[in-house]
């Protein structure tokens, strides 16, 4: 069988939530009720097959072929495989509870939103909030793994709870700001404000950023057990990660935010 | 049934069930990997007055340890599942926590969970951090070398104690010598320990005694100098008797580690003094488990 595969037949002026079109949604549906799926974009509800052209029949794996206004893909999805050819919208693989999303192209902001587990591969570049909560939420991601393969917005990982966020790229501004526990690891470099109000939890840098803040305290060189532990078990996942168990395992540990709890940890490769 | 000159009898080791697990201890090099998997299994010969019986199974290479490092993975064996809980928490605790360089995993991830660093993790006082990697949770504890890195939990399985046979010859060092090269083969053989000093066992015991308060006193019946003494099960010429006792994860682990013992042990021959392969039994009224020497040899 053929990926179910929604290819959109002109772009929209509005967003679209295609939410309702994931594999849990559509598993054993006939083709013409998955058409007549209700999608909202912008003020109106719009059937699926007015949207998009729809081919294949394999719930289990589906493929967006779209546009940077496809909101919410793979929201609160537990199983089977979406692949993105092209960009994402906001929201992609949010309450994500199993199951794998890639994404060829860039998304925008909060993917893996509030995410549960499963995988998200962003073989682009990520907005804002990767890996964070909605607004006024203080629950983030909360287990999974995030690869993005390209630079990532400001305030990756806000609020986030566990599971890790692998960045190849740079990181924008307030990477790991409010974390209560989870990895977030980057081999790019880092934008300001680096891990504000940081709980726990354990940012991994390849790079010396240009300034550590001043409310982390410098506990030392050290070569750590659960690094290389950690990048093993990313095996078997796309990212480069897997590999730097040498060059990531001696790392300086600063301790800190010391104006909150004092017990996150920003290790920099040494 | 007679191998090399060296007689089989037609009897059987009794076993009883017993749980277990398995952990996986690593450090910078193997030497150290050694000293705390030497003070883990340390006084655990028999469930009787240690509380366990534990064993080093094998070595481990770099590719097989979770953290890439040189490991020994290590059996622990008791009566139950709460006994071995807590032997297996206080052996970690005193003899892995405090040896250099140390971190410890669990060896078998399927079965009923028991706290690994779940509770030593306190140690750290309030400084110890959990790591969630491939499903399973980590502790890494800062203690004044570095950070003990610990896994949460590890499982229990059901399995067999008390597998055994004796060795009968003609002189002590004849029968010390047999036992080493039954061991040397044993070891090779995976999911078994042999608990007691080296693998053997020279003082084997009989249930009940003449002492109230003992529930179990020396096997006259198998002591050379008690020959013309007591009711004997020893030929003239024998003069030493020694005995291995095998724990495993199952029963056919066992088998197998008696066979290769046996083997060894009969390659010496009679020619070496080796006369007899023997067992202990309780006239199959103590353990389901019985393991029939001439079977097992067949």
């Amino acid at each position: 069988m053929t990926a179910l595969t929604f290819t959109l037949k002109a772009e929209t002026k509005q967003r679209v939530d295609v939410s309702p079109l994931t594999p849990d949604r559509l598993a054993d549906r006939p083709a013409n009720d998955i058409g007549a799926e209700l999608l909202q974009c912008g003020n109106r509800q719009i059937r699926a097959d007015e949207l998009f052209s729809i081919e294949g029949q394999n719930s289990d794996c589906l493929i967006f072929r779209g546009s940077s206004k496809l909101d919410y893909i793979g929201k609160g999805m537990s199983r089977g495989e979406i692949r993105v050819e092209g960009d994402a919208g906001s929201y992609l693989g949010m309450h994500l509870k199993g199951g794998r999303i890639v994404v060829n192209g860039n998304v925008d902001a909060y993917a893996a939103c509030e995410m549960k587990n499963g995988e998200i591969l962003i073989r682009g570049n990520a907005g804002d909030f990767l890996g964070a909560c909605l607004p006024g939420n203080k629950k983030g991601m909360a287990g999974g793994v995030v690869i993005v393969k390209g630079n990532a917005g400001d305030r990756v990982g806000d609020h986030l709870r566990r599971g890790a966020i692998l960045i190849e790229g740079d990181a924008g501004c307030y990477l790991g700001s409010r974390m209560t526990a989870g990895t977030i690891a980057v081999l790019g470099k880092v934008g300001d404000h680096l891990g504000y109000a940081m709980n726990r939890g354990t940012v991994l840098l390849a790079q010396m950023p240009p300034s550590i803040p001043s409310t982390f305290n410098d506990c030392g060189a050290h070569t750590l057990g659960f690094i290389p532990l950690l990048l093993k078990g990313f095996r078997g996942l796309e990212t480069r990660f897997s590999e730097m168990s040498d060059p990531l395992k001696r790392v300086r540990r600063y301790a800190g935010d010391m104006c909150g709890l004092g017990k996150g940890e920003i290790l920099v490769a040494l | 049934m007679n191998i090399n000159g060296v007689q089989i009898d037609a009897t059987f080791a009794e076993a009883f069930p017993m749980r277990a697990t398995r952990v996986i201890i690593t450090a910078q090099n193997l030497k150290w990997a050694y000293h705390a998997a030497q003070a883990m299994t340390g006084f655990a010969t028999s469930v009787i007055a240690c509380g366990c019986e534990a064993g080093i199974e094998r070595e481990l290479d770099p590719s097989e340890t979770p953290d890439g490092r040189p490991g020994i993975s290590v059996l622990i064996f008791a009566m139950g599942g709460k006994g071995l809980a807590k032997q297996v928490e206080t052996r970690a605790g005193q003899c892995v926590l405090t040896s250099p360089t140390s971190a410890l995993f669990a060896g078998i991830s399927e079965g009923e969970k028991i706290p690994l660093g779940k509770n030593l993790r306190f140690f750290g006082d309030g400084f110890q951090i959990a790591k969630r990697i491939n499903g399973k949770r980590y502790w890494r504890v800062p203690v004044m070398d570095g950070e003990f890195l610990c896994e949460d939990t590890t499982c229990t399985v059901k399995a067999v104690g008390g597998g055994n046979f004796l060795i009968l010859a003609e002189s002590q060092p004849q029968a010390l010598a047999a036992c080493e090269t039954a061991i040397e083969a044993m070891k090779k053989i995976p999911n078994v320990i042999m608990p007691f000093p080296g693998g053997v066992v020279r003082s084997g015991s009989k249930v009940g005694s003449k002492y109230k308060a003992l529930s179990a006193s020396t096997n006259d019946a198998f002591c050379p100098t008690l020959k013309g003494q007591t009711k004997t099960d020893l030929s003239p010429e024998i003069e030493s008797v020694m005995e291995i006792v095998i724990d495993g994860l199952t029963d056919e682990d066992i088998k197998k580690a008696m066979r290769a013992g046996i083997e060894a042990a009969c390659s010496l021959g009679a020619e070496n003094g080796i006369r007899r392969i023997s067992a202990g039994n309780y006239g199959g009224k103590l353990g389901p488990f019985l393991f029939h020497l001439q079977e097992i040899m067949a």
